[in-house]
């Protein structure tokens, strides 16, 4: 088992610098998943980390090898495809036994025909179809072991693919987008699989997404990328609850975290709409933006914010109440016990001040205090 | 009865739209019976007969025709002379391409210009290029031969030696299919995902022999069923070059089955007889599809 260590890697497809300095480091057996909007260099990363890439700059390391000038072959790291990249002529048991054919075999024994009687090739491939048997068993691929993938649906691909990766042990797996040509329910399924699957095996994992509640479900560390940037490493409830900027706010978290231009005084005082919203942050006054996720907000008739009801959405286990704040137009949204009805016309919500998050004019966090008498 | 009459609708057809797709279909109907199917038909009767241009009638003679062909010599170089032809230009024109293309897919730049410098032979007109291979071939003036001369070589008679005459025909087919078949490979590899080259990569793939074994070629198999196919039919239908350049000679060196069919049915009038020939052709053009979708079609996976 092994690491890996991405430090100030850069690529540049002509014009569009695609990654921008990014760092990253995967410990002994950990599953990071790297969550961001589609085009902010995720899977250009993933595809540098495996070799099919070239990075300007910057080292890889893997497994406390620097990997930067070898070739895809020579760096031991599965990756499974998006599309699945299974070999369409070659029938399940086959597509699981590449990767061994590759690596057991020597070129003469890999030889049509003549291959078949060099000394050791019998033994060898032997073993290999053994192995191939034996990894496709563990995803519950046994009866499929001599169909084509044409023959298989979506999710028997998706672990065909996944086999293919775990049958040799591979320095670490690679997976791009893995569960993104699957429906709905296959892949809350198949996502409980992998990290079963990396439980049992204990690989060190990069496992790259653009869903968020992938990466919040299955890693134990997330770093969300946007713009060629790795904007925060962290666990999943981190990321949630602590997001170190706006950008990671924002992506992170369904419904979309609520945000309200905000103004920090002189004195610290965080305020928006010309109401005082019982926070005082620190750092230099200034513009800034006072974010506050939809379960913290709570109808409160002495609370800090009036707002206008604009729908109702039911939602089963919860209703969302879509208003708009009075003064400024801005729209929030509140999760609400399932029962709940809204208030028509204008009333007041407040906030749970302690998980109340402000971000400056640059969008990194700032550190607040909750001042006593919250409501002013 | 509500129940019977709307069970009935779905299968009730207006009585005018048969009619009317029939109608459509007239045009094509009529053209592939009067000009395909009919004129098929006469010469496979007329092979069986002595009909002769300008006779005044003529007579069902059965296999006498074929028999003929049997212990006529000319006919039996022709056809050895078809299968010599075919037998070098096809695998050389399919394996040439092949590697043209692989060459050409994995080349950075100028691609499309080696695709249509090779491609530009099969949109040239046959016979001037046939006649600009003589020149170039001539044993005096040609500049092929002036240049062996350079190098001390004593060029042959390309094209008026019996010797070389079928090899020269045949390197021209090549030249002529090559452009072809590279076109069609080049579309074949195209249409292989880059991701099945990029996982081999993962997978431990380090040589491009090896990939090609792996991927490449297995996925390439429906293009290259294909073009086998189409150049062998292609190639047993040679008749430019040897019309323009040698008329089967010297000697009925380069006669060909095409070439030896127009002699005998355009030059003798012997329709009968050409017409026997023409079926013998056609057997095996037949013969070469019916390998195609019989015996290789099964071995070619269709991703």
């Amino acid at each position: 088992m092994a690491g890996i260590v991405i430090s100030g890697v850069r690529k540049r497809f002509g014009d569009v610098q695609v990654l921008r300095d990014v760092s990253l480091s995967v410990a002994p057996g950990e599953f990071v998943a790297l969550v961001g909007p589609s085009g902010c260099g995720k899977t250009t990363l993933m595809r540098i980390v495996a070799g099919i890439e070239r990075h300007d700059a910057g080292s890889l390391d893997i497994g406390g090898r620097q990997v930067g000038g070898l070739r895809a072959a020579d760096r031991d790291v599965a990756m499974v495809f998006q599309s699945y990249a299974l070999y369409p002529h070659l029938t399940v048991a086959e597509n699981i036994a590449v990767p061994l054919t590759m690596r057991r075999l020597s070129s003469w024994q890999r030889l049509p025909l003549l291959g078949r009687f060099w000394p050791g090739a019998r033994a060898t491939r032997a073993g290999i179809a053994a192995d191939a048997a034996a990894a496709a068993d563990s995803l519950g691929l046994g009866a499929m072991l001599g169909r084509r993938p044409a023959q298989l649906s979506g999710g028997q691909r998706q672990r065909v693919a996944l086999a293919r990766a775990i049958v040799r042990s591979p320095k670490a797996f690679l997976m791009d987008e893995p569960l993104s040509n699957l429906d709905a329910a296959l892949r809350v399924q198949t996502r409980r699989e992998i990290v079963d699957i990396h439980r049992r095996v204990g690989a060190t994992t990069l496992y790259v997404t653009h869903d968020q509640s992938e990466a919040l479900t299955m890693a134990d560390r997330v770093a969300v990328m946007q713009a060629g940037q790795i904007l925060q490493v962290d666990t999943p409830e981190r990321i949630y609850a602590d997001p170190a900027d706006l950008r990671v706010a924002t992506f992170i978290g369904s419904p979309r975290i609520n945000t309200l231009p905000a103004e920090i005084r002189a004195d610290g005082m965080v305020m928006v709409a010309g109401l005082a919203m019982g926070l005082r942050a620190e750092g230099a006054a200034g513009e800034a933006t006072l974010a506050l996720r939809p379960e913290d907000l709570r109808p409160d008739p002495a609370g800090t914010l009036p707002v206008v009801t604009e729908h109702l959405e039911f939602l089963g286990e919860c209703t969302l109440l879509h208003a708009r704040h009075a003064g400024l137009g801005t729209a929030l949204t509140l999760r609400l016990p399932p029962g709940a009805t809204a208030a028509q016309g204008p009333f007041r919500l407040g906030f749970s001040a302690p998980r109340a998050l402000v971000f400056g004019a640059d969008g990194r966090r700032r550190a607040v205090r909750v001042l006593e008498a919250a409501h002013v | 009865m509500s129940e019977a009459v709307a069970r009935a609708r779905p299968t009730f057809v207006p009585r005018g739209e048969g009619w009317a797709g029939w109608m459509l279909c007239l045009p094509a109907v009529l053209s592939y019976l009067l000009l395909l199917l009919l004129p098929t038909l006469a010469a496979v009767l007329l092979a069986f007969t002595d009909y002769e241009l300008g006779a005044p009638g003529l007579a069902w003679i059965g296999l006498g025709n074929f028999q003929e062909l049997l212990d006529d010599r000319g006919f039996r170089i022709s056809l050895r002379n078809t299968l010599i032809y075919v037998g070098i230009v096809a695998p050389v024109s399919i394996a040439g391409a092949l590697a043209l293309a692989l060459l050409i897919e994995a080349a950075t730049r100028g691609r499309a210009l080696f695709r249509a410098v090779f491609f530009l032979p099969m949109v040239s007109l046959p016979v001037a290029m046939a006649t600009a291979w003589q020149y170039l071939l001539h044993p005096t003036i040609g500049p092929l031969n002036a240049a062996l001369a350079q190098l001390g070589i004593a060029g042959p008679a390309w094209l008026t030696s019996s010797d070389t005459v079928l090899l020269s025909l045949a390197f021209i087919g090549i030249w002529e299919a090559i452009g072809f078949n590279l076109v069609l490979f080049l579309a074949g590899l195209t249409a292989i995902p880059r991701e099945l080259h990029q996982a081999a990569e993962v997978d431990g793939v380090k040589s491009a022999w090896e990939r090609f074994r792996l991927v490449t070629w297995p996925l390439l198999g429906p293009t290259t069923l294909f073009v086998v196919t189409i150049t062998m039919i292609r190639s047993v239908r040679v008749f430019d070059s040897v019309a323009v350049l040698t008329q089967g000679g010297p000697n009925r060196a380069s006669e060909v089955l095409l070439y030896t069919m127009y002699t005998e049915g355009f030059t003798f009038f012997r329709l009968g007889y050409s017409a026997a020939i023409t079926l013998v052709f056609l057997i095996i053009v037949l013969g070469l599809m019916l390998l195609q979708t019989r015996v290789l079609d099964k071995r070619v996976h269709y991703g």
